[in-house]
């Protein structure tokens, strides 16, 4: 069984047609980066995998259980409730610009929602979000607030709240763009110590030596279509023309 | 007249406007945020309605709308006015008026919210609710304080108002003995009264600012 499938998505913003037809499935553990040039609709594609937004056509499925899907009709139709509750308790998101919770303490956005929303012990909660944090090497950091925290201490602290619900998958969509260069290198260090956590992730990213060093399976976006798919090694050394010209700009 | 004798009629004026000004607060607060939830709903009839009631409040005198609350019921319904209905009629103004500001005020700031809160928010399985007290409100708050400020200043002014419907809070009482002595001091400790009591409120509310100045 697939943990995530995507059949015949399309989205349209008014009459702009962003994603059109794209099919994908990601296994269990499995590390998939989309990539891809800027307003070709990755960012959109993670937020219908999301629910943050509504999809067009198509169907999603999660667990193989369906979790958003358009009738014949036209209906768009979003299971509710418990159905809902467990779905999305399938899935993380990571944030490009982090969204942490000014107001509460790292602790706090870490905690809060499985206490609160997942009803799970207290007790043990804290103590897996203090090894999420020892594992992000943030441990001295548990009483900050997001804004005593640089960009790259933020954005893997996002990345323990999405994980301290214990997600089946998570969802990058350009995780060290708002970052520095030098903050950069910390964040795809923690993203890539994920993988024996045998999380799948789903990357969108324009680091292509990080991208080709982790990833399973690499899907190159343009203009709303998957334009190529495969492995690493397939992805960058196809001669397709787009794709080398996509390179080309971060060769230079 | 003697001072003492003056300084605790005023004082007891004093206590009343002090009623006058918590009690509107009490209402007008949490009314407010009701309201700019109206004036923010998706239903267009409903969002029409507290529109025109926010801009009647905001674009007529307070005084007047003082009035209307005290006098309304009596030419419209007949009914009996006076006794304790004096004090209910400036609760109901008041709160009613100042709930139509701090509804604007509210809703500027949850509009300044960014949408990644609630994205994030419910990423995290937070419901609707819990998104918006837990997540959303309290930061909103922080970003108003300023604006809460000010409105909470003018009202401890404001409450000198009821002295159209004679309600005996402090200035009703200064202008009285003003009045019977022919003495301006009455007035002059009214204002140093007003201005203590705002001088009380604007450090109180510098403290809640401090308070929540541990995040930006
Ligand atoms: N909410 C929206 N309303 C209207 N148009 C939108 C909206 N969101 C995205 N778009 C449009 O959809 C297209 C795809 O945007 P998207 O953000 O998915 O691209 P992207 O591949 O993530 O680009 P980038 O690499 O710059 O992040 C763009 O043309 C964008 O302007
Ligand atoms: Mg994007």
């Amino acid at each position: 069984m697939k943990l995530l499938e995507m059949k015949h998505i399309s989205k349209n913003f008014d009459d702009l047609e962003v994603i059109k037809d794209i099919s994908l499935s990601v296994e269990e553990g499995e590390i998939l980066s989309i990539i891809g040039p800027s307003g070709s609709g990755k960012s959109t594609l993670l937020r219908c995998a999301t629910m943050l937004e509504t999809i067009d056509s198509g169907e999603i499925c999660y667990m193989g259980e369906r979790a958003a899907w358009v009738t014949p009709e036209g209906k768009k139709v979003y299971p509710r409730g418990e159905t809902a509750k467990k779905i999305h308790s399938y899935f993380g998101l990571v944030f490009q610009n982090f969204n942490l919770f000014p107001h509460y303490s790292v602790m706090k956005n870490i905690t809060d929602a499985p206490i609160h929303n997942q009803k799970r012990n207290k007790e043990e909660v804290y103590e897996e979000a203090r090894q999420l944090l020892a594992k992000m090497g943030l441990s001295d950091k548990e009483n900050a607030y997001p804004c005593q925290l640089s960009g790259g201490q933020c954005q893997r602290v996002a990345i323990a709240r999405a994980l301290a619900l214990n997600p089946k998958i998570l969802f990058f969509d350009e995780p060290t763009s708002a970052l520095d260069p030098e903050l950069t290198g910390e964040v795809l260090k923690v993203i890539k110590s994920l993988a024996d956590l045998h999380i799948a992730m789903v990357i969108v990213t324009h680091e292509m030596a990080f991208a080709r060093d982790i990833s399973d399976k690499i899907i190159f976006m343009d203009k709303g279509v998957v334009a190529l798919e495969g492995t690493p090694g397939e992805v960058f050394e196809a001669d397709h023309d787009r794709m080398q010209e996509f390179l080309g700009k971060f060769r230079r | 007249m003697s001072l003492s004798v003056m300084l605790s009629q005023l004082g007891s004026g004093m206590l009343k406007s002090m009623g006058i000004f918590f009690l509107t607060l009490i209402f007008s607060l949490p009314l407010g945020l009701l309201v700019s939830f109206g004036r923010m709903s998706k239903n267009a009839i409903l969002r029409t309605i507290v529109k025109i009631y926010i801009s009647i409040m905001r674009g007529t005198p307070l005084m007047l709308q003082l009035l209307v609350v005290y006098f309304g019921p009596y030419f419209l319904f007949g009914m009996n006015i006076g006794g304790s209905y004096r004090f209910t009629a400036i609760i109901i103004g008041f709160s009613v008026n100042y709930a139509a500001y701090f509804a604007e005020i509210y809703r500027s700031g949850i509009e300044s919210m960014p949408v990644g809160q609630y994205e994030a928010a419910k990423m995290l399985g937070y419901s609707k609710g819990k998104t918006f007290f837990k997540i959303i409100l309290p930061q909103v708050i922080k970003r108003i304080l300023p604006s809460i400020t000010n409105e909470v200043i003018t009202l401890v002014k404001d409450t000198s108002l009821s002295f159209a419907l004679a309600y005996a809070e402090m200035f009703t009482i200064a202008k009285q003995i003003a009045a019977k002595e022919t003495s301006f001091v009455p007035f002059i400790v009214a204002a140093i009264f007003y201005y203590i009591f705002n001088l009380v409120v604007a450090l109180a509310m510098e403290r809640i600012e401090k308070k929540l100045s541990y995040y930006q």
